[in-house]
């Protein structure tokens, strides 16, 4: 995908997913509103063990890292790559988000409470108004105001 | 040439004006895969079967796959291996028969394991590719996959000695990739080149898969393209065309969904396919059930029926297609990625070093992800970067694609056809594919 911004004064996200999941248009899909945000995207594609994940961003120490996933697992693989991110000193403040389809039995708020725990930032749960809450959450983020309180 | 098996069972049944209709399916359970396969015997139209193994064993992750079943989880398909050959012969006794072969369909890149076990349980027919079954779901390097998919190509096609006479078959995916948004010409040309590697490592009966994708006329000249490819390339092999009914985003409506089944059973009539894998109404939604499997069986049969008698006063707009050089350009691309390397295995591996083949919204890291498509304003679906693809076609877009095109591209044949359903447009009906003087007749 060509560059709309000169590289230099983007910052940097990761994006990537949980080792089972192979889907990718949601990656391909994610890639391209982040550079929209100005954002230059390392996207890791489909199934990314949690030890690629944590090498990945350790070398690039990005300034977000989200973690999209459609295919059920995302409460079951989601916690296991907040901690193993978290354990990292570097990587303590990067802020962390998942969304996308993530369990198999509809809307589940205490695993996402779980997954809040683990240390991510924030969960979009495949709900209608979760995309335009990521697009709020993005262009907050780049009008410069703090991500979290 | 044997006589039985997956393939000629389809050879024969297209002769005999039958088009074959197969659904996707796969349970944990023996007793359900039984019940599934029974049902689909017994539907109406000309059928095969299809065991989908769950993702666990597609990952040859198959203590995982054993594990799940003693703690009695539901899988999401048949773990052919974790099973072992015995049950597995023994939910096929009675079921599998030379007038219902079963396809055996898995989705890995290293097939053989899965191989192995589906011949000790008396199967011989599955599906996949080197390229089409390693790029788009997964980290597994190419060059890896091309190994394991030569030797387990290799062990089928010398199985035939002990699967009854029935003779190996093995179907393309590379006619589907990603599912959807790939240029028709480059699908051609992957199903073509994954046929030409089965050949070489010893199979004599392949089919070769392509996905219905955005629009009627254009499916209909690469399904020409296809047909002519294959009759020039595969000379002296059994081999059929196979259509898959629309493989992305599915309309929300069950009549969008029955609409846009009925145009895929229409195209594959009309594009010479022989058999046809559908999908149900259900597919937006969550996985079908059994009688929603058989419901789509009985409705593509019955639209490809009415197509083949279709009226006579309209004959010609059946076998003709409106050539727009999508033949030439895959042609082209075959021919530059044979002409690589005699190893079909090696030429698919340079190819992709080299951008020769570079498949459009591939993730993969041996994929180099310099060509785009998008949908154009009549619908079709076009390169808006062709990259290093050996073809001259140039961009046609405007060479970027923001997150909303991106959506909408995703969505548009969903929104199309429950946009038909909504408009109560009448069942069946299709624009007509516009007929010029430029025309090429379908491969027989």
């Amino acid at each position: 995908m060509p560059p709309m911004y000169s590289r230099g004064d983007r910052r940097r996200a990761v994006l990537t997913t949980i080792s089972s999941d192979s889907h990718t248009w949601n990656l391909i899909f994610l890639q391209l509103l982040l550079e929209e945000h100005q954002y230059r995207v390392h996207n890791l594609g489909p199934c990314v063990p949690v030890e690629l994940l944590v090498a990945e961003c350790s070398a690039e120490l990005p300034h977000l890292i989200v973690v999209s996933t459609v295919n059920g697992h995302g409460f079951h693989e989601g916690a296991r790559i907040g901690f193993a991110l978290r354990a990292v000193p570097a990587l303590e403040g990067v802020p962390l988000v998942i969304g996308g389809k993530l369990g198999i039995d509809g809307s589940q708020p205490e695993r996402c409470d779980e997954l809040l725990a683990a240390g991510f930032d924030a969960v979009f749960y495949d709900e209608p108004g979760q995309l335009a809450a990521f697009r709020g959450f993005l262009e907050a983020a780049a009008a410069g105001t703090r991500l979290f309180a | 040439m044997s006589a039985t098996g997956f393939g000629p069972f389809i050879t024969a049944a297209r002769a005999a004006g039958h088009l074959v209709v197969q659904p996707r399916m796969g349970m944990s359970s023996p007793d359900e895969m039984r019940a599934g396969l029974m049902a689909v015997k017994r539907a109406t139209p000309t059928t095969v079967g299809t065991i989908t193994v769950d993702s666990f064993t597609r990952g040859n992750n198959h203590a995982a796959a054993q594990n799940a079943l003693l703690d009695g989880e539901r899988l999401n398909g048949y773990p052919i291996v974790a099973h072992g050959p015995q049950t597995t012969a023994a939910l096929l006794d009675g079921i599998l028969s030379p007038d219902f072969p079963i396809q055996v369909r898995h989705g890995s890149p290293d097939p053989r394991q899965v191989f192995a076990a589906m011949v000790k349980a008396g199967l011989s027919a599955s599906e996949g590719g080197p390229v089409s079954y390693c790029l788009p779901y997964g980290r597994y390097p190419l060059r890896e996959s091309v190994h394991a998919w030569g030797a387990a190509c290799d062990f089928l096609a010398e199985a035939r000695a002990d699967t009854e006479g029935a003779e190996p078959h093995m179907e393309t995916f590379g006619g589907c990739m990603l599912g959807q948004l790939c240029p028709p010409s480059l699908l051609v040309a992957l199903s073509v080149l994954e046929a030409l590697f089965f050949r070489q490592h010893g199979l004599r009966s392949v089919s070769l898969s392509y996905a219905q994708q955005t629009d009627p006329g254009q499916d209909l000249e690469a399904l020409a393209a296809l047909s002519r490819l294959a009759g020039d390339l595969l000379a002296g092999l059994d081999w059929h065309i196979v259509l898959y009914a629309y493989m992305g985003v599915y309309p929300k409506t069950a009549q969008g969904a029955h609409l846009l089944l009925g145009e895929a059973a229409r195209l594959a009539v009309r594009g010479g396919a022989a058999r046809l894998i559908v999908k149900t109404r259900a597919e937006a939604h969550r996985i079908p059930t059994i009688a929603e499997n058989i419901e789509a069986l009985e409705y593509a049969g019955a639209v490809a029926g009415h197509t083949a008698t279709a009226r006579p006063d309209a004959p010609a707009s059946y076998c003709a297609v409106t050539d727009t050089g999508l033949h030439a350009e895959a042609s082209l691309i075959v021919d530059a990625v044979l002409g690589l390397h005699p190893d079909v295995g090696l030429a698919l591996l340079r190819a992709f070093q080299h951008g020769l083949l570079d498949v459009p919204f591939c993730l993969h890291p041996d994929n180099h992800g310099r060509t785009q498509a998008f949908i154009n304003d009549a619908g079709r679906l076009h390169w808006s970067d062709t990259g290093a693809l050996p073809i001259r076609r140039g961009a046609k877009g405007d060479g970027h694609m923001s997150s909303a095109t991106l959506l909408a591209a995703l969505g548009h044949v969903s929104a199309k056809f429950d946009a038909a359903a909504a408009a109560h447009l009448p069942r069946g009906r299709t624009p007509p594919t516009p007929l010029v003087a430029h025309t090429e007749e379908c491969a027989p």
